[in-house]
């Protein structure tokens, strides 16, 4: 049984605007281990984000994390101050932002930016030592070591995806947060970055956390996942055990609702209705107003948290009890 | 025998681009290479391929939105009930023609005036055709917007575009399409902005529209999972040619040209057991066995109507 290297536990973050607090990130709690590669799961709006930002307390100014802990190898960054968090950035946990590929300065040049973020975390290394570390990278995710003294604009969009996750790896991070990190590509290159990601992850034992919308994607990167609606996750577990069984009507749904290019042709279920806005109070389940397996037993009182269903599959209480 | 409501023979879209200020040389670009292909009556057609293959270049030709540089489009005429090339139709045939075949483009957020309201918006289309009084007009858009599920249609007729959901939107993009009773609808990726629980139900209504009102799709898109899922037949396009064209599922089961292989064998399975292999050939492979097959495009039958260009199906298959 490997570590736990990232452990999240009762995670509350809000967005202050000025028609109301925006609770984006309700209670999450999960936990990523040393080596695996963990899939966070659900449609836009509902908190992915929010929970990768808090992670690395990137958050937009009027977003508080309201209560919760964040654990890094048994450090906790929630309350650290922000010199504290420069170390944890990029050194402890490092992220593939979604579009990070048009992040690139223009005017200089890709391997002087990979060099300026070593040197921030590792000062006293030489200029031949990062450059050395950089074609390593570079090497690994599949990019000729003259792309070091390219500008972004000479680069295609593949290209410039790959040379941000070597940036990412550049100063060996524990956790790397990918949050859709191929949108906007082509599927051909799409398929290709996946594959270089789970290679890197492979070979270097990262710990991975792959945010997505797409559940097929989650389905080949992941070992472990945990579905969100609504600002909460509502479902987690071994990715293998919740494509075969899953238990929540919203994880149902979505499984249901995503075609494919192998099996049987199958008629594909949608979904009415819309996610609730999180600025209410929503009392109980947030899926019962679409859900379609609601029932008279739907007890809004619930409180909402996880119960374990299976070895490692938690779902929330309502799907425990009503379906 | 089907009939078709649209052929296309021998399209060709060339761009010139000037080398430079100070440059004389010129250079053409072929977005859209000789290609061809038809679509009969009530079926839908997707257009498949990476970005930059032509696809969107392709649909702004057929719509006469962009005039294309080669080739003849035949329409299927009501009147004569005979198919009609496009390019002989002139003013006011012209615009009646443009009645039948109508567009609906990818980002829903964007293709919405946001300053006119949901009446205003599906009203323009008849008010620029000057279909019936204004009575009639009014009495078409409550019509389409029960058709396309937004009832009931008071909520929305004086709503904006921003109030509306990316779902409520696109299905808003719908009835501004339909409600010039098109016989052809050419759709850009009318799905690929919306989340998965929704797409699903705006492809649903397309399917239902496509059976209830005979209406035909191409369908550009560059998820091949939609495409299974939305049209009978699928052309697959390469760098401005169509390379493969088959019946949906003969296509899925036994593509043949590399570039579709490679396509295929990219998209991710929604099943962790599933053990994908990948068809791995690179861009400049493709070129060379493109190449080697013949760029004048030849389409050959090899059974079941599954076409493939190439000069030498045996050194394919």
């Amino acid at each position: 049984m490997s570590k736990e290297v990232l452990s999240v536990k009762n995670l509350n973050m809000h967005y202050e605007t000025l028609s109301g607090d925006v609770h984006a990130v309700k209670d999450v709690s999960f936990s990523v281990k040393e080596g695996e590669s963990f899939g966070l799961v659900g449609e836009s709006g509902c908190g992915k984000t929010s929970v990768a930002m808090s992670l690395l307390q990137l958050q937009a100014d009027n977003a508080k994390i309201s209560s919760g802990s964040i654990q890094l190898d048994g450090v906790e960054l929630v309350g650290m101050n922000e010199s504290e968090l420069r170390k944890v950035r990029w050194d402890g946990i490092s992220i593939v932002f979604q579009g990070a590929m048009n992040a690139w300065n223009p005017v200089v040049k890709v391997g002087e930016q990979i060099r300026e973020a070593i040197r921030e975390h590792y000062p006293e290394k030489s200029k031949a030592e990062n450059t050395e570390k950089i074609e390593s990278l570079f090497k690994m995710v599949g990019l000729d070591a003259s792309v070091i003294d390219r500008f972004p604009h000479e680069l295609s969009g593949g290209m410039k995806q790959r040379a941000i996750i070597a940036l990412a790896l550049s100063c060996d991070p524990k956790v790397v947060i990918a949050d859709e990190p191929t949108t906007a590509l082509d599927v051909v290159i799409q398929d290709q970055i996946l594959k270089e990601i789970k290679k890197v992850q492979e070979l270097l034992g990262l710990s991975l956390i792959y945010i997505s919308h797409d559940i097929a994607v989650i389905a080949e990167m992941t070992n472990r996942m945990a579905v969100m609606y609504a600002g909460r996750v509502v479902e987690s577990g071994p990715t293998a055990e919740i494509f075969a069984n899953p238990r929540h009507s919203y994880t149902k749904a979505l499984l249901e609702s995503t075609p494919s290019v192998v099996g049987d042709r199958v008629k594909l279920n949608s979904l009415d209705g819309e996610p609730p806005s999180l600025i209410d109070e929503i009392p109980g389940c947030s899926f019962a107003p679409r859900c379609p397996n609601k029932t008279t037993t739907c007890k809004p009182e619930l409180d909402m948290k996880l119960v374990e269903v299976g070895p490692e599959h938690y779902v929330d209480i309502c799907s425990k009890e009503s379906h | 025998m089907k009939k078709n409501v649209i052929e296309v023979k021998n399209l060709e879209k060339y761009y010139e681009v000037s080398g430079g200020f100070f440059s004389r040389k010129k250079d053409i670009v072929k977005a859209v290479d000789d290609i061809s292909f038809e679509i009969p009556f009530g079926e839908s057609l997707g257009l498949v391929g990476q970005s930059g293959c032509g696809k969107t270049t392709t649909a702004r030709a057929l719509c006469l939105l962009d005039p294309k540089t080669g080739g003849d489009v035949k329409f299927y005429n009501n009147e004569t009930e005979d198919m009609e090339n496009i390019d002989s139709l002139e003013d006011e045939e012209l615009k009646k023609f443009r009645r039948n075949i109508q567009m609906i483009f990818q980002d829903p957020y964007e293709s919405l005036n946001p300053r006119w309201t949901i009446k205003d918006i599906i009203l323009e289309p008849l008010n620029i055709h000057n279909i019936g009084d204004l009575q009639d007009r009014e009495e078409a858009v409550v019509e389409i917007l029960k058709t396309v599920g937004l009832t009931p249609a008071s909520n929305y007729l004086p709503r904006y575009p921003h109030e509306l959901s990316g779902g409520q939107r696109q299905r808003v993009s719908i009835a501004r399409t339909l409600i010039m009773k098109p016989k052809f609808v050419v759709c850009d990726e009318p799905t690929s902005m919306l989340d998965v629980s929704i797409r699903i139900s705006i492809m649903d209504l397309m399917l239902n529209l496509a059976k209830d009102l005979e209406v035909s799709y191409l369908y550009i898109t560059h998820d091949l999972a939609v495409a299974r899922y939305m049209c009978n037949r699928i052309a697959v396009m390469f760098n401005g040619k169509i390379v493969e064209i088959a019946e949906t599922e003969e296509l899925l089961n036994n593509p043949i040209h590399p570039y579709t292989k490679r396509l295929i064998s990219s998209i991710p399975v929604p099943d962790p057991s599933y053990d994908r292999k990948v068809y791995d050939v690179n861009y400049d492979e493709l070129d060379a066995i493109i190449a080697k097959h013949g760029t004048d495009n030849p389409m050959v039958d090899i059974g079941n109507e599954h076409y493939i260009a190439t000069h030498d199906v045996k050194g394919l298959i």
